[in-house]
Formats: structure tokens, C-alpha cells, sequence
């Protein structure tokens, strides 16, 4: 199948740089050791705080470190290739591949996502299991739940990363945007602080932004914070923002299309 | 002295180049300021739900937070981009580097010198004021001049960290992730109070990795706060000895990865 080829082979790409990734392992690391203390520091002022104990925090802190790369949530992935593709105006010759565009890109970053995970998102949690006490999933109904929102999560940050970097289609440079779009990815998300510490009045608001099915949801699903039907509330969430996100993806790259002028034709 | 003329020179020039686009510029500025910002707001969230940290309030803290930002605002500043020096090895470019009369070391921190980081400059310098206004300390002569004490050694505590993750990068092109962890992490690691750490840690950040003397012992002193370590009371004035000792390490590490780089040349 073609699209399996192309997720293998950009696999097979990240692949290759094997001291970046221990480098990446090391950074993921350490600073899910700092975060882990200053949650335990907040949980032991306010032993219950958002409805989370100490554990469910410090298990929180590595579950957003694993995140980072296997979601994309600080940008990157196959959409920066795209968006130089964009600049340069090579895109015009993937566009007329008698593949589907977006399938195309889609599977080149579930691809990386995949060996993300396998390095960038086990690895650190090992680290992190071997330091600090965390709760891990006791049933294989939640495993299998908490798979598959991650992949949802990735659906939902890959329509996103996908709208920047089609900005490039007006703007040319993607990165003023995608700068700003870290902001929110970075905050809404729950990387730098749990949603669940949201003031009352903000919380329901951020609980509802795409963000919240990058880190917030899967890490809820993990922790069995959410059970039964709440699972499945938590996973319909995100997918339909993904499947929202990714009709507005297409309808940009459609108007985008047919704004493209290929020299001489 | 020539290397310092020869900065400021690459300098301007990258700075005219980052002007022709000026709403890109403008974005990236702003994001800069509330991207470097959401630390901070991470923090006013815990508020939310604590009323200290350590034992330490939201306005020491953000003493704290604003010496540790404005530090490695500063640093970041006039040298964030030497970690790209592993792509120009990886790219070749290094080698024109070497052949051009300017010192390497000034042309390798000036490496596409961009003004956009004054916007975590200007989110510590506000945190910093804000902090001053609400905190409750004895001002005396010596406090007040602690300020930029603490501001001038933590910079260059930074400024030896970002060196040596950069003179790392000629052993190992790829990992310029890792220097992250000392740099990106020493800061994020000293916007809270060290007491919220384990004491061994809290040692590995004074004698191993000293970040902790870019605004921990001196802010001890600032907020009249006694050492949970209970080292002696010079520790609190001890930051220019760790930025020396660092300073003095990292041009080792520099001068070392130089002699030892070798070209390509298959």
C-alpha cells in the first residue's frame, strides 16, 4: 500500500539521526525531572489540586514530555517540509503526483510520529518510571483507548501544523505564524501546566479548544481520570476537531491550489 | 579590540537583513515575548491553587523568575545562535568561517544575531519591576546594587553554558539538543525556589552545574532569606568565582573543539 510506503520510509528517515534523538532523549529527560518537582511542589501545598493527587501530577509531567515530539506540539514534522516546498514552488510538482495530497503528507508524518514515539516518547517515560513513582494503565481497554488517542491527537496537531503551513501559500514565510501558533499549542495544550489548574471560570473554555486533545485528553485517558463513557466523550472530542480541522485543511489547500501559477503554464 | 568591532559589524548587518521583513519581524518579536512569557503565566495558573511554593510567595518568586530571564535574555541575545554551529559543519560553511579575517568565536555568536529576543529581555525586565513593586524587602545600599550584580554574573553563567553546548557540537554534530537541557533547563529549573528540589540536587546546581548562582544565592540576600543548605554566607557573593570558573572552562572547550576540528576533505 502506498501510503504504509511512505510512513515507512519517513520512519526510516528520522531514523537516521541517532545522536540528535539521544540528545533529544536527554533534554526530554531533564526537564521532566524539573517539572515533576515543581508539580509535587504544588501538590504538596494543595494536596488535591484540580482534582489530580501527587501521582497522577508527576505521571502528567512525563506523559507531556513524551508528547512533544510524537504530537509535534512545539511545530515541525512533514508540514515544515511542506511549507518550504510552498516557498520554493516545488509544491507544484506534488501536486500533480496521482496521490492524494493530503494522504501524502499525512502519512509521512504519521511515519514520524511513529518513530518519535518509539524513541522520544518511551524512552524519557522509562527514565521516568525509574526516578519517580507514576500510575500506569491497568486494564487493555485503557492502553488500547489511550493508542488511540494519541493517534487522534495526532490527526488534530497535524491539520493544525498543516493550516500554517499552507499560510505559506499567501505569506510565502510560515514562520511568523507558526511562531504564534506554538504559543497556543504550547499553553492550551497542558505542557507547561496541567489544564486541570485552570482557574474554574477558564476551564471549561480550555477544555473545549483543539489544544486540550494534545496532551490533556490521552493524559486524562491514561490516568483513568476519565472511565467508562468518558472515554469515549474524550476520544469523540478529538476526533471531531481532527475530522473539523482536517475539512478546513482541505478547503484551503483546494483555494490554494488554484491560486498557484507555475511559471510558463 | 578587534573582535568585539568585528561582532558589533556582524551585528548590524544581521540586523539590516531581519528589517526587510518587517511584519515578520514584528510577529516573531511578539511571539517571542509571549511564547518566553508563558512560563511565567504557567506559574500565576499554580497560584490559582496554591498560595506558595517552597515556602516562597508569587512576588519572590517572580524576583526569582525575573533574574533568571533577564540573564539568559541577555545571553541569548548575544550569542543564542552559536548552536548552529553544528549545522555549518554539517553544511560546510564552517570552513569559509575559518578563512575570513574575523575571529571565529565573534562570527560564531553573531551567526544570524536577531533583535526578536528582546522580547524575553522585555517579559523578565516586567516580571522583574512587578516583582519589586510587590515584594517587601529592606533596601539598603548593598541590595540595590545586587540587582545588576546578579544580572551582569548570571548572564554570564549563561553565556559560558551556551559556549560550551556549542564547542560540544564538534565532537557531535547532531546533539545540539543537549546543550538545551543546561541551558533552556538551568533557567527553567531556577524560576522556582531551590527549595522545592532535593537537597543533592540543589548541591548538583551549586558545584557541578552552577546555575543556581545565577539568581538563587544572590536573590538569598536580596529577599533576606536564610540558605536551606546552610553554606556560609559568602556564598551569596560567590556568583563572579562560578562565572569565572565556567568562563574559563567553556574557552577551554571552545579553543579545544577548534583545534580539533578537521574539514570534510574526503
Amino acid at each position: 500500500m502506498l501510503y504504509v510506503a511512505v510512513a515507512v520510509r519517513a520512519f526510516r528517515r528520522y531514523s537516521t539521526y541517532t545522536a540528535a534523538t539521544l540528545a533529544g532523549i536527554f533534554t526530554n529527560s531533564v526537564f521532566g525531572v524539573i517539572i515533576s518537582f515543581t508539580y509535587l511542589a504544588v501538590w504538596h501545598e494543595s494536596p488535591k489540586a484540580g482534582g489530580y493527587d501527587a501521582t497522577d501530577a508527576v505521571t502528567f509531567a512525563w506523559i507531556a514530555q513524551a508528547m512533544i515530539m510524537t504530537i509535534a506540539i512545539w511545530g515541525g514534522g512533514t508540514t515544515d517540509d511542506l511549507a518550504e516546498r510552498i516557498r520554493t514552488g516545488d509544491v507544484a510538482v506534488d501536486l500533480y503526483r496521482p496521490v492524494s495530497f493530503l494522504g501524502w503528507w499525512l502519512a509521512g508524518d504519521i511515519g514520524r510520529a511513529a518513530y518519535h514515539l518509539l524513541t522520544r516518547g518511551l524512552a524519557p517515560t522509562v527514565v521516568g518510571a525509574l526516578l519517580f513513582d507514576l500510575r500506569f494503565p491497568s486494564s487493555a481497554v485503557t492502553w488500547l483507548a489511550f493508542g488511540g488517542s494519541v493517534l487522534l491527537a495526532l490527526l488534530v496537531s497535524f491539520s493544525l501544523r498543516l493550516l500554517v503551513a499552507a499560510s505559506a501559500f499567501w505569506l510565502l514565510d510560515q514562520r511568523g505564524v507558526q511562531n504564534l501558533a506554538m504559543v497556543f499549542a504550547v499553553f492550551f495544550s497542558g505542557l507547561v501546566v496541567p489544564l486541570v489548574l485552570f482557574p474554574t471560570w477558564s476551564r471549561a473554555l480550555v477544555m473545549a479548544l483543539p489544544w486540550a486533545a494534545f496532551v490533556q485528553v490521552p493524559a486524562d485517558i491514561w490516568l483513568g481520570q476519565r472511565s467508562g463513557t468518558e472515554v469515549l466523550w474524550g476520544l469523540a472530542f478529538q476526533a471531531v476537531w481532527a475530522v473539523a480541522l482536517l475539512t478546513v485543511g482541505r478547503l484551503v489547500l483546494g483555494v490554494a491550489h488554484r491560486r498557484i501559477v507555475v511559471q510558463g503554464g | 579590540v578587534w573582535g568585539v568591532r568585528a561582532y558589533l559589524l556582524l551585528v548590524t548587518m544581521w540586523v539590516r537583513v531581519s528589517m526587510t521583513y518587517r511584519a515578520s519581524f514584528v510577529m516573531m518579536t511578539t511571539a517571542n515575548f509571549v511564547l518566553t512569557g508563558l512560563d511565567f503565566a504557567a506559574i500565576v495558573v499554580m497560584f490559582a491553587n496554591v498560595d506558595e511554593l517552597g515556602g516562597f510567595g508569587i512576588g519572590e518568586i517572580a524576583f526569582l523568575y525575573g533574574g533568571t530571564t533577564l540573564s539568559i535574555g541577555i545571553a541569548d541575545l548575544l550569542l543564542g545562535n552559536i548552536e548552529r554551529i553544528g549545522a555549518r559543519i554539517r553544511l560546510g560553511t564552517f570552513d569559509a568561517m575559518m578563512v575570513r579575517p574575523v575571529p571565529l568565536y565573534a562570527q560564531a555568536c553573531a551567526d544570524e544575531f536577531t533583535l526578536r529576543r528582546f522580547g524575553r529581555i522585555l517579559q523578565g525586565l516586567f516580571v522583574m519591576v512587578w516583582s519589586l513593586l510587590v515584594v517587601d524587602v529592606d533596601w539598603t545600599v548593598s541590595r540595590v546594587l545586587m540587582l545588576p550584580y546578579l544580572v551582569l554574573f548570571g548572564t554570564l553563567i549563561f553565556v559560558a553554558l551556551f559556549t560550551m553546548g556549542a564547542a560540544f557540537q564538534f565532537w557531535s554534530q547532531d546533539s545540539s539538543e543537549a546543550a538545551n537541557a543546561f541551558t533552556y533547563g538551568g533557567t527553567t529549573i531556577t524560576q522556582y525556589p531551590l527549595t522545592i528540589y532535593p537537597q543533592q540536587v540543589v548541591m548538583v546546581l551549586t558545584f557541578v552545574v552552577p546555575v543556581a548562582f545565577v539568581n538563587w544565592y544572590p536573590s538569598l540576600y536580596v529577599l533576606d532569606r536564610p540558605d536551606p543548605l546552610g553554606l556560609p554566607g559568602w556564598f551569596q557573593f560567590a556568583s563572579p568565582v562560578a562565572a569565572m570558573v565556567l568562563c574559563g572552562l567553556a574557552a577551554l572547550a571552545w579553543r579545544t573543539g577548534v583545534r580539533r576540528y578537521r574539514s570534510a576533505g574526503s
